[in-house]
């Protein structure tokens, strides 16, 4: 602890420190040595690629995949050409690029997605040197070819090609080159030894370096910060000139006094650096040289890679790992020697109070005097952040909960949330799972990111441990990682069907959010169609099992799952889709077992396609419905001959449903039909499409009485119904006589009120009196009434003594007829 | 409750610019309700048009949109529009807007029709549940009841149970779920399955309904074949209440604007707005049309009075105070001269002999009087050629009421029907049939009186003017659904197991479980609020004797109406009504 000073070195007014990150897991024979490495930042997995040690043309080369921490992930012989550079994009994909320009993706498991190629001239010119590059855009390839030309695509997931235009004079590859990312534009920075250029999509610029010293000589190597912002230039007098990479500007100069061109030149820097640095490895050495022109150098036994981060450089070599950086600014005023910033207090505080000793007060007091309390807990709560040995963490952590107890209104927020974020931190740092985060590096690459991370690596128990300890929302969550997990599951092909299934079924249960019919895609996409119809039973939608059902060809359990959700709409979705895919007589088997299916689908021919529906009840032998079929689609027939069978055939089917009545009753249209056309044909009546009642009416109405009788009998139409047709047609007609003939046909089943009220109706009171007296007693004083006859009618309703009678009587006497009421109301009163 | 069509557009459909908007006919009323003309205007729709085949009438707008119910036929209107449209304007972009749903089946059909790309959007507008007042939801589905019985087709049930979801997202999940019949079991089904599906999202709400009851229309048959009594029922009864609103014949409505007395009697029929919150109309209609006469004339002394007080009025201050109760009182007089005068108009049909020998048939049969035999009023008006609705009605309530009818008297009906009104209509039967509206007596038994006495489904005293039962809506018959309801609250359902098992369908019960610390602590003397949903309808009537349960003291039940459409016995009827002819045009 007193010692975590100890490998801090001064460089100007600040301090940088090379603490080790692991020890290697890797056991590489022989080293770093002759192979292509790529390593990613925030700390990405490292692929290598390594010439074979007997060169022979079977012999091939290996290309391995470690984490960070050198545990091994994949390895496996190169069989493609030959591989000019290795890079890693965004999401942790392995870019191959090989000497014919194609290049090839590969998973973190040395699984192979996908390639594409730089384009066709580079076949024949061939890569020279290529450059993976990261932007906001995504990860892209810059190449130039053996024709000096440069290609760039800025996207590879939205491939681009770009070429870039000529560079005068250039010959071969340049002497260095690197890509910046300015003002949304990605152009490429390029030295040919005196010259340097600017090439952008359209032109090519000459540059130069502002306050390059005139003996600085040609430029042999250049870097460019992870940020795109600063830019580092080596030329071969041994000139280290840095500046902001929009080149309007000079930082420094420095004399590295080394004339041989370094192996790897990267910027260490962090944001808001105190003193940012380039650091310069040569065979055994390294150099950090700081803009202040102060150096630092370190002396190397083994053959290093270095990884530029955002706030450091990490230093891999085939035995460990390091990470270089610039001692944040809090960690030097807590740690500086002899500090006196209340961090320092506090933590030496805490440190006498463990020992019981009441120095504990003085420093407390110290701070306290100044106020400095808050600022204190704060200070040891972010250098706890930065540090990375778990020991140093506590003891801050510890520090600054001592500190807080004596703050009466200090938010506890930052402290919980740092305890968290460590916590998370060193377990994914632990060696197995190799992921070696700053803190820093950690904000900025998101909490999110990381669990994608873990899940892309398959530290899915971490990950969900993670999730869970971080109190994340399951949705955004356990519930994603499990989504993973799943999909990742259904894959191995070691496992039976059953066994993934029930392991599904344990572990995922009813999370929210995961969808076991996405799970059941990928199985089937996997060519597991069977552990896919497996998975789809979980799914608690319905509406989400039947598209990939339809899709894995299990229609009939498509049809049947449609059905369960009630949702009618996927129903007909499925059913058309059956249409389409069966034969007919399969089709309707399938609807056959499916009772809402085929009412659905028999709803839908009703408004389409007629002809299927009758196909659909003679299959069913439903003699009903077709005999209804029948008959609407007589309607549809102008020819009556057409319309008279298919009345014939609704005939038939009636009879087979044994529905006597409707054969009847359509047999009886049929005569009337006939009977109509004929009529029609004879007089022009007019008659068809009229009901056998209207029919009479008409018939009645053009004097064709014998017609008329004729119907009436033939259909049986009851005397009531004729009788009052009867009687109003005359009435309309005003054909009196023949009315007095006819109420003495026979005793009117309608009585004879009817008839007053009718000629009434005509206003002929003439007429109307001759029935009144045919009226039974009941009705007569009605009768009376209906002609307005009030004397008959208070004689009537006396003579029956009906109260009620003469009280209807009595209320339709206006006060003219006085004597008339006098004599009702008597009556009345001598009946009591 | 109410929604902002637009705020699809506004919030999913940026930078829409000016539109038109093309209307599925039918959806026009229902969405008058929840955004009106004026609304849309301001969110720049300049045209509306009725979705008709052939082209699409000209109109200066970058968008057109599609409002349509998700139906084939109607597809295909609108690839005609669209096919007709493109020559002419290639610059508009067309949307689509499926209410309430979308439907696969329909975007299928657009691409074989060739216009699926055409469409820049296609969305769709929940709108399962429109709410017509503060205690009533209906879906408007109007051909639910035949689609369910006739047709075997349970979309409309799929889009009630999505719509009670909806609901139980908006206001808690419903604990207790009763149910009676088979549409019933499947929206309850479909409820608990979509639970499921849902499950995790537990919504965190109170939950404002303690009782889900899910009737289906097939359990009570009778009651929408009676003619309504009560002032809304009547003036449904008589000239259709169509989405809140009312046409009336405009002679008694004419008198009224002063001044303009020469001029002709207005010919257009009178529109009015029918809901709770016109005060006058929330106190009187629900009441038994006999009981409206008193109330009109008390509320026409108060006003008279309230407008006599400017007499009183001596201070300058309190001359103020009545002149700002003027508008209020004015509002008041003109509510109070238009319900006049349409109680007057309906008062005219009432006291008809018409009317009276109707109701009087109608009576006889739900009392069980001369059920078997062939009923001469009946009889006479077929003879006279009334309506063949009306008709209808009068016969399937005697089939309903006598379990079915003899087959002499089946068989007499039917042939006098088709003799008189036409073949045609051999259709219509059959589907009464099927729906059992109609039905033929197979057993000896009829079930009816033991229904009718068990849930006391007719009342002899009905008291119209102060009603102490649910009898007064039909003067003297108590809608069976709504007895069912009340029982249900108290003293349940199990008292009358044997009545529910001559009813269709299973009857049953769910729990769904809350999430915890979600129970209500009932307060003493707190309401409980059960939603009474009527698969396949519900008429004013029953509504009117479900507020009355409601409003009575010792219920301790407040009631909310839902439905798939509101209906009376003709409308009913109609819908069940198949008209061949009207299939070649």
């Amino acid at each position: 602890m007193t010692f975590i000073t100890a490998n801090w070195n001064p460089l100007g007014e600040a301090f940088y420190r090379k603490s080790e990150l692991y020890e290697m897991c890797w056991n590489l024979r022989d080293g770093l040595r002759d192979c292509l490495v790529a390593a990613a930042p925030y700390g990405g997995p490292i692929a290598l690629l390594r010439e074979p040690v007997r060169r022979s043309p079977s012999s091939r080369p290996q290309l391995e995949i470690y984490s960070a921490s050198g545990v091994s992930i994949a390895s496996f012989p190169w069989k493609s050409g030959p591989v000019v550079h290795l890079g890693w994009t965004v999401s942790d994909e392995l870019l191959c690029i090989q000497e014919d320009g194609s290049v090839l993706i590969y998973d973190l498991f040395g699984s192979f997605k996908r390639h594409f190629s730089m384009g066709q001239e580079v076949v024949q010119s061939q890569v020279l040197e290529a450059k993976v590059f990261h932007s906001p855009y995504g990860t892209g390839v810059a190449i130039v070819t053996g024709s000096s030309r440069f290609i760039m695509a800025t996207n590879i997931d939205d491939l681009k090609l770009r070429r870039l235009p000529e560079v005068p004079g250039l010959q071969g590859k340049p002497s260095c080159w690197v890509v910046l990312n300015q003002d949304r534009q990605t152009k490429v920075l390029l030295s040919t030894g005196s010259e340097l250029y600017i090439l952008d999509n359209t032109s090519c610029t000459a540059v130069s370096l502002p306050g390059l010293a005139p003996q600085g000589g040609s430029i042999v190597h250049m870097s460019v910060s992870f940020s795109y912002k600063y830019l580092a230039v080596l030329t071969d007098s041994g000139h280290l000139w840095t500046g902001p990479s929009h080149l309007q500007d000079k930082m420094s100069e420095v004399d590295t006094k080394k004339l041989t061109p370094p192996k790897q030149m990267v910027w260490c820097r962090r944001p808001k650096s105190q003193q940012p640095s380039v650091v310069l490895m040569w065979d055994r050495l390294l150099m950090v040289v700081g803009v202040c022109q102060d150096t630092i150098q370190f002396p190397t036994e083994d053959q290093c890679v270095l990884v530029g981060e955002m706030d450091g450089v990490r230093i891999i070599s085939s035995t460990n790992q390091e990470l270089l950086q610039e001692v944040p600014l809090v960690c030097q005023e807590i740690f500086k020697i002899a500090s006196m910033a209340p961090g320092a207090l506090l933590l030496e505080a805490h440190r006498e109070y463990e020992k019981s000793s009441q120095k504990a007060d003085e420093y407390l007091r110290e701070i306290k005097e100044q106020s400095m309390l808050g600022e204190a807990v704060s200070q040891c709560i972010e250098a706890a952040g930065h540090e990375y040995d778990p020991n140093t963490q506590k003891s801050l952590m510890r520090a600054a909960s001592f500190g807080k107890c004596f703050l009466t209104d200090f938010s506890p927020g930052q402290f919980v949330t740092t305890c968290r974020e460590l916590r998370v931190l060193n377990s994914v740092r632990e060696s197995s799972v190799g992921l070696p985060l700053t803190h820093t590096q950690f904000k900025q690459m998101t909490l999110q990111v990381l669990i994608d991370r873990l899940v892309y690596r398959q530290f899915y128990p971490l990950a969900i441990e993670m999730c869970r300890y971080l109190k994340i929302p399951d949705y955004q969550g356990v519930s994603r990682v499990l989504k993973h997990w799943a999909s990742c599951k259904v894959q191995q092909k070691d496992l039976s069907d059953e066994a993934i299934a029930r392991a599904m079924c344990a572990k995922v249960g009813d999370s929210p959010g995961v969808s076991y019919s996405d799970i059941a895609a990928k199985a089937y996409e996997c060519g597991r169609t069977e552990l896919a119809i497996k998975l789809l039973d979980f799914e608690a939608r319905s509406g989400e099992q039947v598209p990939l059902l339809l899709k894995m060809k299990r229609s009939q359990l498509a049809l049947s799952k449609a059905v369960e959700s009630g949702d009618t709409d996927l129903v007909y979705t499925v059913v058309t889709y059956l249409k389409n895919e069966m034969n007919r007589g399969d089709f309707f088997m399938t609807l056959r077992n499916q009772p809402v299916a085929l009412s659905l689908y028999r709803q839908f021919c009703k408004l389409q396609e007629q002809e299927t529906l009758k196909d659909l009840y003679n299959q069913d032998d439903d003699h009903k419905e077709l005999a209804n079929y029948y008959v609407t689609a007589s309607y549809r027939e102008k020819r009556l001959e057409s319309r008279l069978s298919l009345l014939q055939s609704a005939v038939d089917e009636y009879n087979k449903a044994k529905n006597e009545f409707s054969a009847k009753a359509t047999e009886e249209e049929m005569r009337l039909l006939r009977f109509q056309r004929k009529l029609d044909d004879e007089k022009g009546a007019g008659l068809l499409e009229l009901s056998l009642q209207a029919t009479m009416e008409a018939l009645l109405a053009l004097g064709l009485y014998k017609q008329a009788e004729q119907l009436y009998r033939d259909f049986r139409v009851p005397d009531k119904r004729y009788w009052w047709l009867k009687l109003k047609s005359l009435a309309e007609k005003e054909e009196w006589d023949e009315l007095e003939k006819f109420s003495k046909s026979k005793k009117s089943p309608i009585g004879y009120l009817a008839f007053v009220e009718v000629c009434m109706k005509s206003n002929n009171k003439y007429e109307a009196k001759k029935y009144v007296s045919k009226v039974t007693p009941e009705q007569r004083v009605k009768a009376h009434l209906a002609i307005s006859d009030l004397d008959g009618a208070a004689d009537a309703a006396i003579e029956r003594k009906n109260d009620s009678e003469i009280a209807t009587v009595l209320s339709r006497c206006s006060a003219a007829d006085r004597l008339l009421i006098e004599r009702l109301n008597r009556a009345s009163t001598a009946k009591k | 409750m109410r929604g902002n069509p637009y705020s699809i557009l506004r919030g999913g459909w940026k930078a829409l610019g000016t539109q038109a908007i093309v209307w599925d006919e039918y959806l026009t009323g229902p969405f008058g309700l929840i955004a009106q003309y004026s609304l849309l205007k301001e969110h720049e729709v300049e045209k509306m048009f009725t979705l008709k085949s052939g082209k699409l009438p000209s109109a200066d707008v970058k968008n057109i949109i599609f409002f349509v119910r998700p139906r084939l036929e109607l597809m295909d209107i609108i690839a005609e529009n669209v096919f007709s449209e493109d020559k002419m304007h290639s610059s508009r972009d067309f949307h689509i807007l499926f209410v309430p749903r979308r439907s696969m089946l329909c975007e299928q059909r657009l691409k074989e029709q060739g216009v699926l790309a055409s469409f820049v959007n296609i969305d769709e507008y929940i709108l399962d549940l429109i709410p017509y007042d503060g205690d009533l939801l209906s879906m408007e589905y109007e051909s639910a009841f035949r689609e369910c019985y006739l047709e075997n087709d349970q979309t409309s049930l799929y889009h009630t149970a999505k719509g009670l979801m909806t609901l139980q997202a908006l206001y808690g999940t419903i604990p207790q779920i009763y149910g009676k019949g088979d549409c019933a079991r499947h929206v309850a089904n479909m409820m608990l399955r979509m639970k499921r599906e849902f499950a995790g999202s537990q919504n965190q709400i109170l939950p404002v309904f303690d009782t889900l009851l899910l009737l289906d229309r097939n359990i009570d048959l009778l009651t929408p074949l009676a003619t309504q009594l009560t002032y809304e029922g009547l003036i449904d009864e008589i000239y259709g209440i169509t989405n809140g609103y009312v046409k009336l014949p405009p002679e008694k409505f004419a008198q009224k604007k002063q001044g303009e007395a020469s001029k002709d009697l207005p010919t257009e029929s009178k529109k009015l707005q029918l809901n709770s919150a016109e005060e006058l109309y929330a106190e009187i209609r629900d009441k038994n049309f006999n009981a409206v006469g008193a109330a009109l004339s008390k509320k026409a002394k108060i006003i008279s009075a309230a407008f006599e007080e400017r007499h009183n009025a001596k201070t300058v201050g309190e001359i103020k105070q009545f002149v700002s109760q003027l508008p209020h009182m004015q509002a008041a007089r003109s509510s109070l001269a238009n319900h006049t005068s349409i109680a007057e108009l309906i008062k005219d049909i009432t006291t008809s002999e018409a009317f009276f020998e109707n109701l009087t048939v109608e009576q006889e049969f739900m009392t069980g009087v001369d059920t078997d035999k062939v009923n001469t009023y009946i009889e006479d008006c077929i003879a006279q050629k009334d309506p063949l609705i009306k008709i209808l009605r009068l016969m399937c309530m005697q089939s309903v009421c006598n379990n079915g009818l003899k087959q002499k008297v089946f068989e007499y009906y039917k042939r006098e029907i088709l003799q008189t009104y036409g073949y045609e209509h051999i259709l219509t039967l059959n589907n009464l049939e099927k729906a059992s509206l109609l039905k033929l007596q197979t057993s000896s038994r009829n079930n009816y009186p033991t229904i009718r006495k068990t849930l006391k489904l007719w009342m002899e005293d009905a008291n119209e003017q102060n009603p102490n039962d649910i009898s007064y809506v039909y003067s003297g018959y108590a809608p069976l659904s709504v007895r069912l309801t009340q029982v249900l609250a108290r003293p349940g359902w199990r008292s009358i197991e044997e009545v529910l098992k001559l009813l269709p369908g299973p009857h049953f019960e769910e729990r769904q479980q809350l999430p915890a610390g979600l129970h209500k602590k009932r307060q003493q003397g707190e309401n409980r609020t059960t939603l009474v949903f009527f698969l396949g309808g519900v008429s004013y009537a029953e509504i009117a004797a479900l507020r009355f349960l409601s409003q009575m003291e010792d219920s301790g039940m407040e009631y909310i109406i839902a439905t798939t459409k509101l209906l009376n016995g003709t409308t009913w009827i109609k819908s069940l009504m198949d008209r061949p002819e009207s299939q070649i045009s």
